[in-house]
């Protein structure tokens, strides 16, 4: 095999890197080069094809590695077709001046079982480990059950750097394999038994096949399938089925994964725009069975914002987190800037460009070069996205904190254009950071602690309003007698449920209106419709408060009510008049339109349950009243007729004593 | 030149020190400062709690260093101990520090991860404190 390290084609010297060499040359083995180093056309073509270029790309790849004019792939085109399907792959024009630079190890699926096969009858030496690794990382990701090949070759083309991980982990498994000891890769010859033992495992997990052209990187397709109860197995099974594709940057999230994320958010708040909880996070987290101390960690490197819950960016980047821990990446000290809530994809420009570019220029100062997190952000893993270059760069980003917003040291201006798109949705992140921890320091004239935890907590709703007693000062048996009219309504109205129709009142007030007596007062009318507006005012506004004051809304209906009922049943100061029972329905009616908002369904069949239950009440109210009125009567009738006899007596007494 | 920063809730939640040796008499000092800060406390009588009480200020000077506190509403305590011949601090600058930390602390407790009372693991905070210390000392 021709372990040649320079491809010629055209007088074109191109070197090979070590890994590349390896990879290569176990490809070279693969198509079954003849005795003469030509290649079997048909595994070429086969080799080519599961690249899953385009047609035309290979063309393109063939014509110009210079196999087309040979008419064969001698191992000079061979390497040099490797290498621009790399840089295809990478989205870079077929061009020999594209495979001088640096690239990725090109991706085949379904070959690699083969290649794995062959590695264990390299020699072993020291030489092979790198070797293995290196291919091993190259074709790893790609077990043939369900590896997607490139995720996203559209979304990479216009971003040279993400090229970076996909070499650097081909170099840093020899440096700190310990980092990687959940992986199988970590292991040494053994990598590739447990690989192919971790495919079989894949292979054997049962769902939903994963057609190879369905990218989907944790197979995520499987997850929304499964009930929500099985939410652990579910978390626990995607971890496990879970593997690094070195193609892409580990630390980006998917658009798979990003729909499984939004599924789980949505289970646990319904609301994406809303924040779920720290407890509730963290029983939801605690469920991955991390250890505490990484999931607090996790949660330090998600919460950006520091408000002791998560929005829906935060719990992605703190789900993703998750996910990768499980699959052994070491978490990073601080956050990526791929998993950073503002991040955008670059291809999905932030809409006023213009305003970004602003507070860019402004916030670049506030960029903290913490050296310490510079190196544990730069060595430990090199998994950021932007090449080595501007690796300093990246990390500075990485390293700076809200909190040292009062630092502010120049920006060396070396950041390469293709950053800006990805730093402007930083920054306006970042000057939300910074703003929240500018007002930190205002807000502990409150208290500290108290603080922390009312950001948590919403308002505690505020307390049903205590009910009105009666204010108007009245005969005492009237008073009573209403009570108890008042309190049988009153527990009529307490089982029903907190949306309160506001037409019920209405028509049970209308139904009181009956039972008074009735006299034109067009003042009274008014007042009472003054009454009423109010009375509407206060339910409009305690519908608008929302949920937390639907408690308030029954109490306070209730003792609008009874003061509306008492309105009509003081004789001495309310009569209502016929003319504003026909008014109240229509006053009703626009007052239920504007006020309804949730129990648009439930009022027609309670209303007519409740104006039952009105009637019967007034039914029982008239009897009493009635009765009242008949006692009434008779003392009356008693009375005059002791004053009949007094004047009666008095007569006879007169010409007594007038004489 | 020895400094420290210390968190205690009557037992110590976190305890920094450059350097890392002397830190068993900055136990020691801790644990005096304490009583300080309860006469301090029970001296002032907190109706209110703004910012300015929540600093103690200089609890007591020896000929080795200087000890600074600052209480929480939550009865947390921050110690700073300083060396003497380190006269260059000035009190806004410890008053800084100490809103630093109870920005920091505060950070840690949103965490709910971290169960109130349990020593303090976090590696941001502690990135932040030394810090923090490399700054000013």
């Amino acid at each position: 095999m021709d372990q040649g390290s320079a491809a010629g084609t055209g007088g074109t010297f191109i070197s090979l890197s070590d890994t590349e060499q390896r990879c290569y040359s176990g490809l070279y083995a693969l198509c079954q080069p003849d005795s003469s180093g030509k290649l079997a056309a048909g595994k070429v073509a086969e080799l080519f094809r599961a690249s899953q270029l385009p047609a035309e790309t290979l063309h393109q790849v063939t014509e110009v590695c210079g196999a087309k004019r040979l008419g064969y792939f001698g191992c000079g085109q061979f390497y040099v077709a490797l290498k621009l399907m790399a840089a295809a792959q990478a989205g870079l024009p077929v061009r020999l001046e594209s495979v001088a630079g640096e690239l990725p190890l090109p991706l085949f699926i379904g070959i690699t079982n083969e290649l794995e096969m062959r590695y264990p009858n390299h020699p072993s030496t020291n030489e092979s480990q790198p070797h293995i690794l290196g291919s091993l990382t190259g074709s790893a990701p790609r077990p043939p059950a369900d590896r997607p090949v490139l995720r996203h070759p559209d979304t990479s083309t216009d971003k040279q750097e993400a090229w970076s991980p996909p070499r650097s982990p081909g170099i840093s498994p020899p440096r700190s394999p310990s980092a990687y000891r959940s992986y199988p890769y970590g292991a040494q010859r053994n990598g590739t038994d447990t690989l192919l033992a971790y495919d079989g495992k894949v292979a054997g997990c049962p769902s939903v096949p994963q057609e190879n052209s369905s990218p989907s990187h944790y197979s995520l397709k499987l997850q929304p399938e499964q009930p929500v109860i099985t939410r652990v197995a579910s978390v626990e099974r995607l971890v496990e089925r879970a593997e690094m594709d070195y193609s892409d940057d580990p630390w980006r999230i998917t658009e798979e994964q990003h729909e499984y994320y939004t599924n789980q958010f949505r289970s646990l708040q319904p609301d994406l725009s809303a924040l779920i909880m720290g407890t509730v996070a963290k029983n939801f987290f605690t469920k991955s069975k991390l250890p505490i101390p990484e999931l607090s960690h996790i949660w330090e490197l998600s919460d950006v914002d520091k408000d002791g819950a998560l929005t829906f960016p935060e719990f992605c980047t703190a789900f993703h987190l998750i996910v990768a821990r499980k699959n052994g990446y070491t978490l990073p000290e601080t956050l990526p800037a791929t998993l950073r809530p503002g991040f955008v994809e670059p291809g999905v420009v932030p809409a006023p460009p213009s305003e970004a570019t602003e507070p860019l220029i402004v916030f670049d100062d506030n960029m903290m070069p913490g050296a310490n997190q510079l190196e544990m952000g730069s060595v430990d893993l090199q998994m950021t996205s932007r090449p080595g270059v501007t690796s300093k760069q990246d990390t500075r980003d990485e390293s700076r904190k809200p909190e040292f917003s009062p630092k502010r040291i120049p920006d060396p201006h070396e950041k390469p254009i293709q950053h800006v798109s990805t730093l402007k949705p930083d920054s306006p992140q970042e000057l939300d950071a910074n703003m929240k921890s500018r007002t930190r320091p205002r807000s502990y004239s409150s208290t500290s602690i108290d603080d922390a935890m009312k950001k948590v907590e919403e308002p505690p709703t505020p307390p049903p309003r205590p009910q009105k007693t009666h204010s108007r000062a009245s005969s005492l048996d009237l008073n009573k007698l209403f009570q108890q009219s008042a309190q049988g309504a009153k527990s009529g109205w307490l089982p029903r449920p907190p949306a309160l129709p506001p037409r019920p009142p209405a028509t049970q007030i209308f139904s009181f209106l009956p039972g008074s007596e009735k006299s034109s007062q067009k003042a009274v009318q008014q007042a009472n419709f003054a009454d009423f507006s109010k009375f509407r005012e206060e339910q409009e506004s305690s519908v608008r408060g929302g949920l937390s004051t639907e408690d308030l809304a029954p109490p306070k209906l209730d003792s609008t009510l009874r003061h509306q009922g008492h309105a009509p049943q003081k004789p001495v100061r309310r009569k209502l008049h016929p003319e504003s029972q026909s008014a109240t329905p229509p006053s009703a009616a626009p007052y239920s339109a504007a006020t309804l908002t949730k129990s648009t369904q439930r009022p027609p069949p309670k209303q007519k349950r409740e104006i039952q239950m009105a009637i019967r009440k007034n039914r029982e109210t008239n009897a009493v009243l009635t009765r009242l009125n008949s006692e009434l009567q008779q003392q009356l009738k008693v009375v005059h007729r002791e004053r009949v006899t007094l004047e009666s007596q008095l007569e006879l007494l007169r010409p007594v004593a007038s004489t | 030149m020895q400094t420290a920063i210390m968190i205690v809730a009557n037992y110590p939640l976190y305890i920094r020190s450059v350097p890392t040796q002397g830190e068993l008499k900055f136990h020691y000092t801790v644990h005096t400062s304490l009583d300080v800060v309860e006469e301090k406390i029970s001296g002032v009588g907190k109706a209110l709690a703004d910012q300015r009480e929540l600093y103690l200020g200089l609890l007591y000077p020896t000929e080795d260093y200087k000890v600074y506190g600052y209480m929480t509403n939550s009865k947390v305590k921050f110690v700073i101990v300083v060396d003497s011949s380190n006269t260059s601090l000035r009190d806004n600058e410890i008053r800084s520090m100490f809103r630093k930390l109870h920005n920091s602390f505060t950070d840690v407790m949103c965490n709910p991860f971290y169960n109130p009372g349990d020593p303090i693991q976090s590696k941001a905070f502690d990135s932040i404190v030394s810090t923090m210390m490399v700054q000013a000392f």
